[in-house]
């Protein structure tokens, strides 16, 4: 095996090895959706009338609408929850380790991207498991086609989570990350209303909502999970991804001053 | 050829500069402490060797590797025991060990041999399979030595080691890197603590990041002890500061 495989799988069945050792943040991350899905969906289906869009050929429940925005929702906490940790790393001397390998830096840092795009895509199949022993059932080759999906957008969020990561200075700043990449990125996507629904009250929210990569990210699962492709969906969330990785990498280079500020 | 070469290397955060026109030349198998008091520079000196940060003004080598044109040959042959606890708590002693393996690309039944003769030298082998949450203050940090030295680094960089451990400890510590030295690695070695020098170690004096001197410890304490003629050259310099101050 190549020294880059091995740091690659010794990164990933680490991170794996991890989150199914720490029960609560398993419990939570998949507690989390299933209220937003049992409790939350089912208040709001009577409220919300949806007509038929793509990728649904017929009528649906609101419960089935919100699915894909709920896997996405797992993928972005578990991006941050992911940051989180890079960040808390950094403060102990773990980052150290990673970024003083002879290794390229660049692909160790990937590596931790893969190991947590890994982990979130395990989440993302529980739930869906545990969602359709709720009824809310997906074509079955839909749980084929979201892989590649859950791939890409796991990538891209867990690169955005990189980029914070690289940004915070301390441990105790990662509060205000909840409050302004999170809620907005969640809330202002088509995860909870399609976008036409948006328009009916502001076109200038639905505007946001379009550019907002994680309504791509939703969009690339949502037409994954009945067979389908979203071209535009799948352009969007790469360019976003490319754009927060090279951030990333920039913020983690040594000759730059936001790592020496921060370790210094 | 020094294994271990800092020539004219200086740094600055904005204003203040942090390190000033630092030499320092070292032979391998040589137990070299680096001595300064709180705020002297060593933890930029060490950053800057570790390539977790870099500088333009002067230039380091490692093992005869460039740090800036062939990084990662360089990083190859060092070997890094960091202020801060790098362990995962909750994986096993051998875990870690094969980990930080991984992270230098290595593994397969040579990395397995490679662990098990760092455990035997510290006497560790028998707690390979036990969590480092288990393990004290002291088996910590010679876990930290074990894991710095998997990769069979030639130079071995150790930023305060012995901080935070009991008498006991620390001495064992001090005694193995010295024990590691004779078996012909390069020790580097910062603290700010004397009593861990031998006379026949080499002392870098680092102060207000300038090296103040480099020389055996014996010749640096000229019949007296270290610890005077530590806080002689440090005082001295802080007057002259205060002269020119004055001027």
């Amino acid at each position: 095996m190549t020294a880059y495989l091995v740091a690659l799988k010794a990164i990933v069945l680490r991170e794996a090895w991890r989150f199914l050792n720490q029960r609560s943040r398993f419990l939570s991350a998949l507690v989390r959706p299933m209220v937003w899905l049992v409790v939350f969906a089912a208040g709001f289906r009577a409220a919300l009338g949806l007509s038929i869009i793509p990728p649904y050929q017929t009528y649906i429940t609101y419960e089935v609408y919100i699915v894909p925005g709920l896997c996405g929702m797992i993928q972005l906490f578990n991006a941050m929850q992911s940051s989180l940790s890079l960040v808390y790393d950094r403060e102990m001397g773990s980052m150290r380790l990673l970024l003083t390998s002879p290794l390229p830096r660049g692909w160790l840092l990937f590596c931790k991207l893969l190991a947590g795009t890994a982990v979130s895509i395990l989440q993302v199949y529980v739930f869906l498991a545990l969602a359709a022993v709720f009824g809310i059932k997906m074509p079955a080759t839909g749980y084929v086609y979201v892989f590649p999906a859950l791939i890409v957008s796991g990538l891209m969020l867990g690169a955005l989570g990189l980029l914070i990561s690289s940004t915070i200075r301390q441990l105790e700043n990662f509060a205000g990350v909840m409050n302004f990449v999170i809620f907005p990125m969640f809330f202002l996507s088509s995860a909870l209303y399609p976008l036409w629904k948006m328009q009916e009250s502001s076109k200038l929210l639905r505007d946001i909502c379009a550019v907002n990569p994680f309504t791509h990210a939703v969009e690339l699962i949502r037409f994954a999970l009945y067979g389908q492709f979203n071209g535009f969906s799948l352009l969007w969330v790469t360019v976003a991804f490319i754009v927060c990785l090279l951030g990333a990498l920039w913020g983690y280079d040594p000759a730059r001053t936001m790592l020496r500020r921060k370790l210094g | 050829m020094n294994v271990f070469s800092v020539q004219n290397v200086s740094y600055s955060y904005g204003s203040k500069k942090a390190l000033d026109d630092v030499t320092i030349e070292l032979e391998a198998g040589r137990f070299c402490a680096l001595l300064g008091p709180n705020g002297a520079g060593k933890s930029t000196l060490f950053n800057l060797l570790t390539h977790l940060f870099v500088t333009r003004q002067g230039s380091i080598r490692i093992a005869g590797y460039d740090l800036a044109r062939e990084p990662r040959k360089a990083l190859a042959r060092l070997g890094v025991v960091f202020q801060q606890p790098t362990l995962d708590l909750d994986m096993s002693v051998a875990w870690n060990l094969s980990y930080f393996a991984a992270l230098q690309g290595l593994s397969g039944a040579h990395v397995k041999k490679r662990i098990e003769a760092v455990l035997d030298r510290l006497d560790m082998r028998e707690r390979a399979k036990e969590k480092v949450r288990a393990l004290n203050g002291g088996h910590r940090r010679r876990m930290e030595i074990a894991r710095a030295l998997i990769h069979e680094p030639e130079v071995l960089l150790l930023d305060e080691p012995t901080v935070g451990l009991d008498a006991a400890s620390r001495t064992a510590i001090t005694a193995y890197a010295h024990d590691l030295a004779d078996s012909g690695l390069l020790i580097f070695w910062a603290t700010h603590l004397v009593d861990e020098i031998r006379p026949a170690d080499d002392v870098v004096v680092l102060h207000k990041g300038q090296v103040l001197a480099h020389d055996r410890a014996s010749v640096l304490a000229g019949g007296g002890s270290l610890v005077d003629a530590f806080t002689a050259l440090t005082r001295d310099t802080a007057r002259e500061g205060e002269r020119k101050v004055a001027i």
